[in-house]
């Protein structure tokens, strides 16, 4: 049986560093590149020692995806082709292939500039990291070689979020990267065809979520910044700079607009401007109500929404703050945090998912007291809010995607294993299909189906079809096909046996068996034929039997009556080797009729 | 296989293909030509044309016709709403079409046409850069159309056309010709679209795979492979290898097809756009230098984002920076915003600003520095204030029959310091000009046609090697105006070529002699296979046929379905019953081993051997039994008994397969 096998570098039971190796049908394929963002140490790039203990990895991965921008995806693409060293080729969508660079800069500049980290990729490696990355559009039919071929579909989860249909042979496997299938303020669902995969591999963050609706949600997220700034209140929304922010930013807007009210919405982040651009630049891939309205109004123009200055941080009374990054491991938004946490009037709300180190976990987590890098502890007396918007599918959006694309086989990652466990036993009771959760470093080898492509004259099968349409219609009759497999010059074709054998050059050998039986029969030679005719039609019901220039025939069986009117009559009975059983039947008929 | 030939215009076509049980239209193009015939219709009341004489044939009285016709300068001129000439309906029955592929914005005017009130269920795909720009050219005609209604529609002059002057006398059939659709059914129509990108397989009921592939002509222009298993056919409509703002054309995928279909090719062979180009900017800077305004003419998407940038970069090494660029459209800020979203479908280089990010094309800057300004119409809030001269105004629409073009012709005709330039090539400039002679400003025709010149085109057929082309007959012959360049022609070497001219069926030389089908791993374990020369393996095969969606496989033949009664009664096996133990004799039977083994298996030791015409007979006197023995079959006449006997040493004799 062919296999496909799927190792987990990252994302393996675990959320972050999301990076998959993919072995399918002789091809070695890298799912995605990203970092961990709760670790500092070397455990933030995915072990890439384990594809090859030194040296290069060219000669072993034939192409790299990457599904989104997000850090956790695309975070150590540069450490792996400019310091482990990767020369082939990698895969992303156009706004991926924009914004990614500028999240990268932004994340090296972090780590090296405030963090004083060392052997860490410069600005020039992600310039020449991105000089590698082939863009691809959705849907398109990318052939990576003559056997390698990747499609990308619409994920929704941020601008530019793909998911990747991988095929080789027979073989193939859908990679969903993060992925949303409910349409928010400024993307639309995720969509995929009923493409049929062996293996499904899919994010599993919201496993066990069924979240309620999105308006319940929207509506409870303005309800508590309403309050804490009618308290006079400091709000902190640590985002990412590029995604939800934008999401927040339209709701907010809009709030702020219907309801008049006049404190200040700050973004803090010197993309801002950029940022929207991108969103205008790529308005094609977000949802159709922004697309339909763009040339009239861009949603990305924003009233309420100021830019954030540093001095602002100590300013007395109320305000609304965007800040970086999304999960208050380092940067602006911890720096904020720092200022505003021992204060209970102030609150922090936490739009999207933390992973495991990071303070923005700690404090979900309902830590009173965070200890910062520098041994500082700080008193989290504000009121911490989380509010799931990162636009993940939950249980029933998995639950619906893989009813969507049909797969053989369903592989979970980028989840808890708790949670995944759950989801894996529901998929199996619900699909009836496998379901496979390999931690990081476990192989997990999926038995693939075995299909033998190969050609069938065409003649062959119009002549079935003529005969199956000429019978009355009936569900449970087989159609059956007969003919010669003919294997040459690696092409391999069923045809009919004359055709077959003229392919072939050889000439069939055609038996042919006459027996002669002498019937006491007086009379024109013309009756017992009749009477012959007769009996055969009574016996053999539903053949075929014809009677042709004095002779009765049946497939390839004649029967020929010879004698004069008052003589015995000898009976020629004729037939190919092919219709031997119809044929000694004929011929014992007769036998005993004569008897 | 069989085309249609629906149009007769190799810019604007539109034809059927019948391939494997599924219809597919090919583009539909809407050939506007017959707008000429038509007077202009102004925004603003003119004088000059609502005094225009009446024209009526020397021998006619028939009074309905009366005003129907107008005469200016001595040409006649149909005075009502303008009418297009639509596909030929008469030749496939719409509602039969299961996909219509639409190449590119300009091939697909006629959509309406086709889709909306004909029973067509089918389905249209197009690029979404196609969609998007279609929607507002469409849109844009229909209503420069609606907003200059005419108050009776005149009918009866199609009646007496052969009392009428020429070119009206030689109009195609005219009963034919159309109103435009509404924007309802355009709305409906264009809803029908399903947007696809460049190089996506898009199936087609199973039977064929449609592919679009770049074309280099414009925003989202494609052509497109249809294939089967082993067939290929590919379309050829607009296709450019210049560079300008599209995305480069994709060659390597057209390579090798079994039938290659080319339209599209220049409609101006005797300009060369970037001689055009050049001159061009030089008269536009000439008459805006002597105080005069220019008029172009244009469609409000394509080649006029080049002229944006060519045109503001030469005004500027001039130093003419404070000569306004006017862009008047109803759909001026659609066609604007959208060229900015569609970087994916952009040049290369162009592709790469938005990674910056900045707007891929230089007209973002324009606006935003007030260089080029955009109106909806000229009554539009702004324009009056913002209008001054000398000035270059972009508008629709090029036939000067529609649009605020023609109230550019009328306020400026009659001033010698004005200037209209025509770059589009659709129409023929002299004919376009006709309604408002006598005309004192300057003409000038620079047709910017990017698309496939004749040496492109032969070069591309040489290097694409078609089994069978299939051009317009037009492309086999020099143009009309230079009957002697031959080399504008495509050329008519060994190759298969069959042309064709709009109302044509033909059948097209392809011959499918194979499919796919898959083969069950448990079919195949059960084979037996012999080798019957070095490296050519047989094997009888029986299998169970499944079609789905029209993919077929073979699975393992289920038994209890077939052969259950033949254990119970003593008939004989159905033909389909026997055929999984079915096998086949082959080669010659060597006549010494078969005599051998009559005599060491059976005892049959008195056979007489003799020599007849085409082989041997075997006589066994004893048994009385004759076997005829030639290359390619044996013959036994025998008794029942010694039948079975002589049968098995004949097939132990034998090869099988």
């Amino acid at each position: 049986m062919p296999e496909i096998k799927i190792i987990p570098l990252g994302a393996g039971q675990d959320v972050g560093r999301s990076c998959i190796l993919l072995n399918i049908g002789g091809k070695k394929i890298m799912l995605d590149c990203g970092m961990h963002m709760g670790y500092q140490d070397e455990r933030r790039f995915p072990d890439f020692s384990y594809i090859t203990p030194e040296g290069p990895v060219t000669g072993y991965i034939d192409a790299i995806i990457i599904s989104h921008f997000h850090l956790d995806h695309c975070g150590a693409l540069p450490y792996l082709t400019e310091m482990v060293g990767y020369n082939g080729p990698i895969y992303m969508t156009h706004p991926t292939k924009a914004i990614a660079p500028i999240l990268l800069e932004d994340m090296r500049k972090v780590s090296v500039e405030r963090k004083g980290e060392s052997n860490f990729f410069t600005s020039q490696m992600i310039k020449d990291c991105m000089k590698k990355v082939i863009a691809v559009t959705l849907h398109q039919s990318v052939m990576v070689d003559n056997e390698l071929e990747i499609k990308a579909y619409y994920a929704g989860h941020v601008l530019g979020a793909a998911m990747f249909w991988i095929r080789v042979g027979n073989q193939s496997v859908v990679y969903t990267g993060d992925y949303n299938m409910t349409p928010d303020r400024h993307l639309g669902a995720a969509w995929i065809d009923k493409c049929r995969p062996d293996v499904l591999i899919t994010e599993s963050t919201y496993a066990t979520t069924i979240r309620d609706s999105k308006r319940c949600r929207e509506r409870d997220f303005l309800k508590k910044v309403h309050e804490c700034v009618e308290r006079g209140g400091k709000v902190l929304i640590p985002v990412f700079a590029l995604g939800r922010a934008q999401e927040l930013c339209i709701l907010l807007e809009t709030y702020w607009e219907r309801m008049n009210l006049k404190v200040p919405i700050y973004f803090a982040v010197g993309l801002t401007e950029k940022a929207n651009n991108y969103y205008k630049m790529f308005i094609t891939w977000t949802n159709q109500k922004i697309r339909k309205t763009f040339v009239q109004r861009n949603m990305f123009d924003f009233k309420h929404i100021k830019p954030f200055d540093k001095g602002y941080i100590d300013n007395p009374g109320a305000m609304v703050v965007f800040a970086t990054p999304g999960m208050l491991h380092a940067g602006l938004s911890l720096q904020i945090f720092k200022k505003w946490a021992p204060n209970e009037n102030n609150m922090v709300i936490m739009p999207g998912f933390c992973v495991q180190g990071t303070v923005g976990h700690k404090i979900l987590n309902g830590s009173k007291k965070v200890e910062m890098e520098n041994r500082q502890f700080v008193e989290v007396k504000m009121s911490v809010q989380y509010m799931s918007f990162s636009a993940h599918a939950d249980a029933k959006g998995i639950m619906q995607l893989i009813q969507y694309c049909e797969p053989r086989n369903v592989l979970l990652v980028h989840g808890e294993a708790a949670k995944m466990e759950f989801l894996k036993e529901k998929i199996k009771q619900e699909f009836k299909i496998d379901c496979f959760m390999p931690a990081n470093g476990e192989t997990c080898v999926i038995q693939t189906p075995h299909k033998i492509p190969i050609d069938v004259s065409l003649p062959l099968l119009k002549a079935e079809s003529v005969k199956y349409n000429a019978q009355p219609p009936d569900p449970k009759r087989p159609r059956i096909i007969h003919g010669v497999l003919v294997m040459k010059d690696k092409s391999t074709c069923l045809m009919d046996v004359d055709e077959a054998c003229k392919e072939a050059d050889i000439s069939r050998h055609m038996v042919r068996f006459t027996s002669t039986v002498r019937l006491e029969d007086f009379g024109p030679a013309a009756r017992t034929t009749d009477k012959l005719l007769l009996l055969v039609q009574e016996k053999l019901k539903g053949w075929n039997v014809l009677y042709q220039e004095g002779n009765i025939s049946i497939e390839s069986v004649l029967v020929k009556v010879e004698g004069a009117d008052d003589e015995t009559k000898t009976v020629y009975i004729s037939w190919t080797n092919q219709d031997e059983e119809l044929g000694s039947f004929i011929l014992e008929l007769i036998q005993t009729m004569g008897h | 296989m069989k085309l249609y030939c629906l149009s007769s215009h190799p810019s604007k076509p539109c034809h059927v293909l019948r391939f494997k049980g599924i219809t597919i239209m090919l583009d539909c193009g809407l050939s506007a030509q017959t707008v000429l015939s038509f007077l202009p219709l102004p925004l603003v009341p003119s004088a000059r044309l609502s005094g225009l004489p009446n024209w009526m044939p020397r021998d006619c009285n028939n009074s309905q016709l009366e005003g129907e016709l107008k005469d200016c300068c001595g040409r006649v001129f149909i005075d009502s709403a303008p009418e297009f000439c639509v596909p030929q309906e008469k030749i496939v029955d719409f509602s039969e079409i299961d996909v219509i592929l639409i190449s590119n914005y300009l091939c697909m005017m006629a959509l309406p046409f086709i889709t909306e009130g004909t029973g067509f269920e089918g389905v249209v795909y197009a690029t979404e850069p196609t969609l998007h720009i279609g929607r507002f050219f469409l849109e844009e005609l229909v209503q420069y159309i609606e907003q200059t209604p005419k108050a009776s529609l005149a009918s009866h002059w199609k009646d007496i056309l052969h009392f009428l002057p020429p070119p009206l006398c030689d109009s195609l059939k005219p009963r034919s010709w159309r109103h435009l659709y509404s924007l309802s059914s355009v709305n409906s129509s264009l809803s029908r679209i399903q947007m696809v990108g460049y190089d996506e397989k898009l199936d087609v009921y199973g039977a064929l795979k449609v592919t679009p592939i770049s074309s280099g002509f414009c925003l989202g222009s494609s052509n497109w492979i249809i294939s089967s298993d082993h067939e290929k056919v590919a379309y050829i409509s607009g296709s450019s290898t210049l560079t300008t703002h599209p995305r480069p054309m994709d060659q390597s995928a057209l390579k090798n097809a079994d039938v290659l279909i080319m339209t599209g090719l220049t409609q101006t062979p005797l300009c060369n756009p970037d001689s055009m180009l050049g001159e061009l900017c030089i008269t536009v800077s000439t008459t805006l230098r002597a105080g005069g305004c220019v008029l172009m003419p244009c469609y409000p998407s394509g080649v006029i984002y080049d002229l944006f940038e060519c045109l503001s970069q030469h005004l500027e090494n001039l130093g003419l920076t404070q000569v306004p660029m006017y862009f008047i459209s109803p759909v001026a800020d659609t066609s604007l915003g959208y060229s900015n979203i569609l970087a994916e479908w952009l040049s290369q280089g162009k592709q790469s600003k938005v990674y910056l990010p900045e707007e891929p094309f230089p007209h973002a800057f324009l606006i935003k520095n007030g260089r080029l300004k955009h109106y909806k119409n000229i009554y539009a809030e702004g324009f009056s204030t913002e209008y001054r001269q000398p000035c270059v105004v972009f508008c629709g629409h090029p036939s000067l029959r529609f649009g605020d073009s023609v109230h550019f012709m009328e306020l400026w005709g009659s001033n010698p310091q004005h200037a209209v330039v025509f770059t589009e090539p659709d129409f023929p400039y002299l004919e376009a000009l006709a309604p408002f002679q006598p005309l004192a400003m300057k003409a000038m025709h620079c047709p910017i046609d990017t698309s496939l010149n004749f040496t492109q085109g032969n070069k591309l057929v040489r290097d694409l090697k078609p089994t069978t082309l299939v051009i317009p007959e037009s492309y086999l012959k020099p143009p009309v105006e230079a009957p002697n360049r031959t080399d504008l022609t495509i050329e008519q070497t060994d190759r298969n070529i069959i042309s064709f001219k709009g109302g044509d069926v033909l059948t097209l030389p392809l011959k499918r002699k194979r499919a796919k089908v898959n083969l069950s791993p448990d079919v195949c374990n059960k084979l037996v296979v012999s080798e019957v020369r070095l490296g050519v393996n047989l094997a009888t095969l029986t299998g169970q046929l499944h079609v789905k969606d029209n993919h077929h496989s073979i699975q393992v033949l289920d038994q209890t379905v077939t052969g259950s009664n033949s254990a119970t009664r003593k008939l004989p096996r159905r033909p389909e019953e026997t055929l999984s133990q079915m096998r086949y004799e082959w080669g010659s039977l060597d006549l010494d081993t078969f005599i051998q083994r009559l005599r060491e298996d059976e005892g049959i030791s008195d056979a007489k051997v003799e020599q007849s015409s085409s082989g041997y007979i075997i006589h066994l006197p004893k048994e009385d039994a004759l076997i005829q023995v030639e290359d390619k079959s044996t013959h036994m006449y025998c008794d029942p008994q010694l039948r079975h006997r002589l049968r098995k040493v004949l097939l132990q004799c034998l090869n099988k397969i």
